[in-house]
């Protein structure tokens, strides 16, 4: 907002001093008062008028306060945003940034703890990009807003309170950060030394993330050798770089927070499918919540949602093959 | 008290006479570039659809014209053909575009729904450009720029929910939107009485929008009701809703229209084109309609004979 006058920002009750539910935006419309609109409750018309700014060479910002409610600007994110780019011949260009929290585990009940982003995957001109804290979340927000395509920022309720883990050695694990065909990155963590293989390799995005650093220190002192894979971008994939990144690992689990069927992880399995076959120790295990609504007692959404004992039993499965 | 020496308006009779001669030129225009892609549709060369505009001619230019080409930004929706010929006259990109060919305004990509040249965007989801036409008003007041986003609506579109955030915002954040429904009594196949409770002429007003509601029998009548409006709304930053009532000629796309002929016959006589030709020279009628005619025949020809877009001009995501 500093370095572009023509970055806005729209949501619902993002006005100093609430700034926001989850506090995002807080500071921002004291600092840019004229930069920040405090919306009326209606997702749709929010997601449109930040079309029609950024056809109009703006850069908005708009906010749903919900994940959850990205579903009431369907019609605009699939017939609006996703489709001037490519029907009007690249005449236009479409700058803008719908971002949002997503995801479980603060007991706030069926419609307010989803990740629906498997609804918006595969939509050829949109991205959909999801941060984890082994990135720096605003470089991602920087890079977003200068490509020019619409996008979805995807913000983990559960990452809000996490440090960023920004060093390349942390304990037993290693960060090493390559970059897709877009130069979003997609981060790599190993917890084994360099002359060793990795026995396992995960593929999972956004808050899984947070299960991620725990489980690879926990298994290094096992000497389970496990290689981590995140994209921040889940759509279109950096499908090239996840077969290279994985391969040589017999032993493939891909892990995603919404439940597994007809999602991302249903399409990175069959392209991992597709560059191993024959390679593998077994079958390419999906890890994801349960096919349910997430309910808002807290005992059972953790048995609903993916935990970090959820992984490690599977890990326990595929090390026994 | 007029000087019986000299009348003053005998000086501007001339520009009279240019006024009434560019509208016909315009609405004649659109007139036979619709006849003549329903007779190409009925002869195989276009595919898909069409949502003819005729009958609806005085609305089209006369709303058109009020505005500031250099600046001003149109957003309308499956029944544009006479917005973008009142707005650019690109009779060949069209005719081409609509026929599928690469030397289309969106290189045949978009078609008769989905097009963008200049300052206009259309497309083919009912209400859903309206809060696109409302963002792009606040970009332009953010930059200062006085420009003017019209957005054209018909009676089927005051079904969208879309449609009342976008009053709601406009209104609130005192943007320069003409919400300019073109009220031609029919959606598709239903009559506005199946569709709507209530009135559409009042409903903005409760958003607090300025409203005015004007019959589009005569191109004059709206090109001077919508100029006034125009320069209020750019000079108070205030939307504006302009209810224009008229009559769809022609079917909703093709082969379906659901009234009986007499219903047609009749609306017929009020045809816009009657009233503002009869203002013209006989002769001088016949010169534009052959000239016009004759431009429209040849679009066609370029564009049977230019080529089809290629898979490789088409943006695609590589995997």
């Amino acid at each position: 907002m500093e370095t572009d006058p023509n970055v806005i920002l729209l949501g619902e009750d993002i006005l100093d001093p609430y700034g926001g539910a989850f506090k995002v935006t807080k500071g921002l419309s004291t600092r840019f008062p004229d930069r920040v609109f405090t919306t009326p409750i209606s997702e749709a018309s929010i997601t449109g008028v930040a079309v029609g700014m950024a056809l109009r060479g703006m850069h908005p910002i708009a906010e749903f306060m919900f994940g959850d409610f990205i579903t009431l600007a369907a019609d605009q994110i699939v017939n609006h945003a996703a489709k001037y780019i490519g029907m009007y011949n690249d005449q236009v260009k479409l700058s803008m940034v719908l971002r949002t929290p997503v995801g479980g585990g603060r007991g706030y009940g069926p419609t307010h703890s989803q990740s629906l982003e498997k609804m918006f995957l595969g939509l050829p001109m949109f991205h959909v990009l999801a941060p984890s804290h082994f990135v720096h979340p605003g470089e991602i927000l920087v890079q977003a807003i200068s490509r020019g395509y619409p996008t979805l920022f995807l913000e983990n309720k559960l990452l809000y309170p996490e440090l960023l883990k920004l060093e390349t050695q942390m304990g037993a694990i290693t960060r090493r950060v390559h970059f897709d065909q877009y130069t979003y990155p997609v981060v790599e963590l190993s917890n084994f030394p360099d002359d060793r293989k990795a026995d396992i390799a995960i593929v999972t995005y956004g808050g899984i993330s947070r299960l991620v650093g725990s489980i690879l220190s926990k298994l290094a002192e096992e000497e389970i050798w496990i290689k981590a894979c995140l994209p921040v971008c889940l759509s279109p994939l950096p499908i090239n770089l996840i077969q290279n990144m994985t391969k040589g690992a017999e032993k493939i689990l891909v892990i995603e927070e919404s439940s597994p069927m007809f999602g991302w992880s249903s399409e990175i399995t069959t392209a991992l499918y597709e560059a191993h076959a024959g390679k593998l120790a077994g079958p390419i295990l999906r890890i994801g919540a349960e096919n349910s609504v997430i309910p808002a007692s807290k005992p059972l959404e953790e048995k609903v949602l993916v935990s970090e004992e959820k992984i490690l039993s599977a890990i326990v499965e595929v090390m026994g093959w | 008290m007029l000087s019986l020496a000299k009348s003053p308006l005998t000086d501007q009779r001339n520009e009279v006479r240019e006024i009434i001669e560019a509208f016909y030129r315009q609405m004649y225009t659109i007139r036979k570039v619709e006849q003549t892609l329903l007779d190409l549709f009925a002869q195989g060369y276009i595919t898909g659809t069409v949502h003819t505009s005729m009958g609806q001619e005085a609305c089209d230019v006369g709303v058109v014209n009020s505005l500031d080409r250099s600046k001003d930004i149109l957003f309308s929706n499956h029944r544009a053909h006479g917005q973008f010929l009142a707005y650019c006259d690109d009779v060949e990109g069209l005719i081409a575009e609509i026929m599928g060919k690469e030397t289309g305004v969106c290189l045949g990509i978009g078609g008769s729904q989905h097009i963008h040249k200049g300052n206009m965007y259309t497309n083919g989801i009912q209400g859903g450009i309206v809060p696109n036409a409302v963002g792009a008003a606040l970009a332009e007041k953010i930059k200062s720029t006085g420009s003017v986003a019209v957005v054209f609506l018909g009676d089927g579109t005051m079904g969208e929910g879309v449609v009342y955030e976008s009053f709601n915002i406009a209104s609130l954040w005192s943007l320069p939107v003409l919400f300019l429904l073109i009220d031609n009594g029919i959606a598709q196949s239903t009559p506005k009485h199946m569709e709507h409770a209530g009135d559409l002429e009042t409903r903005a007003m409760t958003f607090s929008i300025d409203s005015a509601s004007i019959e589009a029998d005569d191109v004059i009548k709206v090109y001077l009701t919508a100029c006034d409006i125009v320069n209020e709304i750019r000079e108070r930053s205030r939307p504006f809703f302009l209810h224009v009532k008229t009559s769809r000629l022609g079917p909703h796309s093709k082969g379906d229209d659901t009234r009986s002929k007499e219903e047609i016959e009749l609306l017929k006589q009020k045809d816009p084109l009657l009233s503002i030709a009869a203002g013209l020279p006989s002769d001088l009628r016949m010169q534009i309609e052959q000239t016009i005619d004759a431009r429209i025949q040849q679009a066609v020809e370029k564009a049977m004979m230019a080529g089809h877009p290629g898979l490789e001009q088409l943006r695609r995501v590589e995997l």
